[in-house]
């Protein structure tokens, strides 16, 4: 049976989350990908976390979802949206979850700095199915627009997810689900 | 003459555009089955699962795979003896804007991403062009269209080497199957494999990128090119990376390897990785 938990009440209970465990993600998650990450830590760089003015969005205790969809369909919620890759983030994420970032959804594996921050920070990283947008489109019940609309896909936008399949890739202990499979089982 | 509008051809790559973004071919998705029947383990078996289920979901819904819709690289065949007609109008009065225009039309009609930026600036050309053309005249009156959809997860793994005459099959082979290491989970294993060896540095690479097009009947394989394909993909599936990089006996579904004769003083090899969702489509008209 698969682990159900709801964001962003759950974090606490990420620490009871073990590496390659399955689970279905509901409630609140954000999506933000290369140019978001990009100019949230020129802000945080400039401004520190507190000067908080309209283009920044507070990530603080939530989980960030590596995506950006396609366009919706007439009728549709959201497009296709599955995970893109997270090194690409990885020069971004110490200083995020150093400032309160609680988890990350992507795919692949992340530099062994990332994986430190997050044992450091009893944060967590889900592996969302790669090349499975479709899929996930239909866990994605809401989708509102948060931040840096002027980016487009790579807009921040806060979705509501429904039964969202994940994989615990990194727990908050630092096991990580890659290098275990490197090493051999 | 034969002669063909102009307006064909933009409709026919707008359709195909669509479709390759909606329907995974036939033959990758029976690609796909195979690797969940060859799996053992629970995760991968999981993983593969999902994706055979994500290909029904897309299709059902009419939405794209993945929402990764890349680049579109058009390749077209033109036979010499075809007139095409065009039209007074900069969208449709040469081939490449005839192509370019069926792309344009084909990511705003079908939902799809514009994922095309300046490279320095980083702005976004909004319509997905301009997509990668190469255009090849050749005999007879018909024109043949392939269309190939390249996402860049995939696409930033590739590599390409300049080898020495000195090089042998062991050394391209090892080159391969690190490049495919390297690689990792990135790439959406299970993944495709394609190679270019020989030609000069250019030809490779586009060799590489031809041969992930499966389903070209023009080239006819020696049993050297075939053997050297078997024995990567062997050394690739022992690799453990699985689907999505989660451990596994199916880290490649194939590798396919096309050869062109080479300089007296190089070996190029390039090496071009599609993800699972290996996406293109073609059409003779």
């Amino acid at each position: 049976m698969d682990t159900k938990i709801y964001l962003p009440f759950d974090t606490e209970k990420f620490c009871k989350l073990k590496v390659g465990q399955k689970v279905l993600i509901n409630g609140i998650i954000y999506t933000a990908r290369d140019q978001a990450h990009k100019r949230i830590i020129d802000r945080i760089k400039k401004a520190g976390l507190k000067g908080k003015t309209k283009d920044f969005f507070d990530f603080r205790n939530q989980v960030i979802y590596y995506t950006g969809a396609t366009p919706a369909r007439p009728g549709r919620i959201i497009g296709s949206a599955g995970p893109t890759t997270s090194y690409r983030m990885d020069a971004f994420t110490p200083l995020l979850l150093k400032y309160g970032l609680k988890g990350m959804i992507g795919k692949g594996e992340r530099s062994v700095a990332v994986r430190e921050e997050i044992k450091k920070h009893r944060a967590i990283y889900f592996i969302a199915y790669g090349g499975c947008g479709a899929l996930y489109s239909k866990c994605i019940i809401k989708k509102e627009s948060v931040a840096y609309f002027d980016l487009g896909c790579e807009a921040i936008y806060r979705l509501n997810v429904e039964n969202f399949p994940v994989i615990v890739g990194i727990d908050t202990k630092g096991n990580d689900l890659y290098e275990i499979n490197r090493k051999g089982k | 003459m034969r002669q063909i509008d102009i307006d064909a051809i933009t409709k026919i790559v707008k359709n195909l555009c669509i479709e390759a973004n909606y329907f995974l071919s036939p033959r990758v998705l029976k690609l796909l089955k195979n690797a969940y029947k060859n799996e053992r383990e629970n995760l991968s078996k999981q993983v593969l699962s999902q994706i055979i289920e994500n290909c029904k979901i897309a299709s059902k819904l009419k939405i794209p795979l993945c929402q990764d819709t890349g680049m579109v690289l058009v390749f077209i065949e033109i036979g010499a003896e075809i007139k095409i007609k065009y039209r007074n109008n900069a969208l449709l009065n040469n081939l490449e804007a005839g192509i370019q225009e069926g792309v344009r039309r084909g990511y705003k009609e079908g939902y799809l991403r514009k994922s095309v930026v300046d490279p320095l600036t980083r702005e976004n050309t909004q319509d997905n062009t301009p997509a990668i053309i190469y255009t090849r005249i050749v005999p007879g009156d018909k024109i043949k269209i392939t269309l190939s959809i390249k996402g860049f997860g995939c696409e930033n793994m590739g590599k390409v080497k300049m080898f020495t005459p000195a090089a042998g099959n062991l050394e391209i082979k090892k080159f391969i199957v690190e490049t495919v290491k390297k690689a990792g989970a990135n790439p959406c294993p299970p993944i495709m494999v394609g190679v270019g060896i020989g030609g000069t540095m250019d030809k490779a690479v586009l060799m590489a990128k031809g041969a992930l097009v499966l389903g070209t009947k023009s080239l006819v394989k020696n049993k050297k090119i075939t053997e050297l394909e078997r024995e990567c993909l062997k050394e690739i599936n022992k690799l453990n990376i699985g689907p999505a990089g989660l451990g596994g006996k199916v880290t490649a579904l194939g590798v396919y390897i096309k050869t062109h004769p080479t300089h007296i003083a190089g070996l190029p090899v390039a090496v071009n990785i599609s993800c699972w969702a290996n996406r293109y489509r073609e059409i003779e008209i």
